[in-house]
């Protein structure tokens, strides 16, 4: 446990000794505030809920999870740290548990930079505030579960450009899963019920019950369960290294 | 009890043996100096002892703890400075000697980190980021988080690699303070060093132990000739 908050802590305000932090949060609220405002016409609509704030989310974490995730094993390969974190007496699964929950924890912040939307539709309207709690859960957890594809891939190299480009990469395969260009290429090939299937994969599928208000089993099993193999299978290759 | 000792290491990188049958047994006053050609595996063996890699075979055994069995009590007892001594750069290294500290679980972290920031003559750049040390200070700062905890077991790789001579020194003189109570492993290519500091030597070549015996008798066996003619001779 001792060892696990100092990981925690060392790792999360790790970020902010670099610009990378401020720019991420930058990038992020610029991004989703204005892909919001104009491309998803959020104002236009007149209606009072966050889900053309949300429906963006998918994008936005399959490019910045990666970014956030990109150093957690491959900074300390290239430092040679990894060496002495491992010779300390810590264990892997500690250091893993407290470096994934770190990262996540900041895409946390980002995420809480943007609660001025809250009350941008609470000023212009009447909001369902529990529609709106049950969005921001979601998008936390997709985060989460890009985050799990983004510790694997920083935990096979030691450059943070290829683990930030191939955990990009297998991102952004799961947010145009279920978006309808690729379904109706996939419809020439497979057979309908396929299609929906794989559909379902997908990370857009899988967040918008959340930002209709629902919780739904699946969905949430999906997250976690993405975060969780992520984390789990990049433990295990730094314990094999 | 001894407190290093391994048994019958061996390590292959692919089709490469980098260790081969390695066993040796180091007591407290001891100090190793641990002497081979580049290559000849004695950061793979250092690697082995201190648990960052696991033998193909054999094991290590760290104040009577398994490194692969027990690896957080024998880690506990271990200080290991890797090749290099790397750090991370971007705290200062009054933070980055606390988070050793803290990670080692030491009570009084704060006293340790500034106990150990005057022995190893690091006060003045304690607010400094590591990234922005010269090499002198960056060799100390692992050195530092290496004795932190006062462990009985040391292990360092090339601790005096890249430093002046009053650097080098002053390593040495801290070492020689504190080798009475411990079991020291120290990798150098400085065969003065190993004259004026170690008890004992373990010279290696393409993975295996070639002697391990005191300098005096070391010299003794090839009469007339210099160490460094000896290491030549016993690893080529």
């Amino acid at each position: 446990m001792r060892a696990f908050r100092a990981i925690l802590a060392r790792e999360f305000l790790g970020y902010f000794r670099t610009p990378l932090a401020y720019v991420f949060l930058a990038v992020f609220n610029a991004f989703a505030v204005s892909l919001a405002f104009f491309v998803g016409s959020f104002y236009e609509s007149g209606i009072a809920n966050l889900d053309r704030f949300f429906i963006y989310h998918p994008w936005l974490w399959a490019f910045l999870a990666p970014a956030a995730g990109a150093r957690l094993w491959a900074e300390e390969r290239r430092q040679g740290t990894l060496e002495l974190l491992l010779t300390w007496p810590v264990t892997v699964w500690q250091a893993a548990l407290g470096k994934f929950m770190a990262a996540w924890l900041f895409l946390a912040t980002a995420l809480a930079m943007s609660l001025p939307m809250v009350l941008t539709v609470s000023w212009l309207g009447k909001p369902d505030l529990g529609t709106i709690a049950c969005g921001y859960l979601g998008s936390l957890l997709c985060g989460g579960a890009c985050l799990g594809i983004a510790a694997v891939c920083s935990a096979l190299t030691r450059s943070q450009v290829i683990a930030f480009v191939t955990g990009f990469l297998a991102c952004f395969i799961l947010v145009i899963i279920g978006y309808g260009v690729l379904d109706n290429l996939l419809s020439g090939i497979l057979p309908a019920q396929y299609v929906s299937n794989v559909a379902r994969i997908g990370l857009w599928r899988n967040l918008e019950p959340f930002t209709l208000g629902i919780l739904g089993i699946q969905p949430l099993t999906y997250f976690i369960s993405v975060a969780l193999a992520g984390l789990g299978l990049s433990t295990l290759m730094i314990e094999r290294r | 009890m001894a407190l290093i000792e391994a048994k019958n290491l061996s390590k292959s990188y692919g089709t490469i043996r980098a260790v081969s049958n390695i066993s040796l047994s180091v007591e407290r006053g001891e100090v190793i100096g641990f002497l081979g050609p580049n290559g000849a595996g004695k950061s793979t063996t250092m690697k082995l002892l201190a648990g960052y890699l696991q033998p193909d075979q054999g094991s290590a055994r760290i104040a009577g703890f398994d490194i692969s069995e027990s690896p957080v009590e024998a880690k506990s007892r271990l200080g290991y400075s890797p090749e290099g001594a790397p750090a991370y750069g971007e705290m200062t290294v009054k933070e980055f000697l606390y988070f050793a500290a803290t990670l080692r679980g030491l009570k009084d972290a704060a006293t340790r980190v500034h106990e150990t920031l005057a022995l190893c003559r690091l006060s003045d750049v304690a607010g400094q980021t590591v990234d922005t040390l010269s090499k002198g200070y960056r060799m100390r700062v692992g050195f530092a988080q290496a004795i932190i905890h006062d462990p009985e077991v040391l292990i360092l790789d090339e601790p005096t690699d890249g430093l002046d001579p009053n650097q080098k020194h002053e390593v040495r003189r801290i070492l020689s303070g504190m080798a009475e109570r411990k079991a020291v492993i120290v990798s150098t290519h400085l065969l003065e060093e190993v004259e004026v500091l170690c008890t004992r030597v373990i010279l290696i070549s393409r993975g295996e132990i070639r002697c391990d015996e005191t300098p005096k008798s070391l010299l003794a066996r090839f009469p007339g000739k210099r160490m460094d003619e000896i290491f030549r001779h016993l690893t080529t």
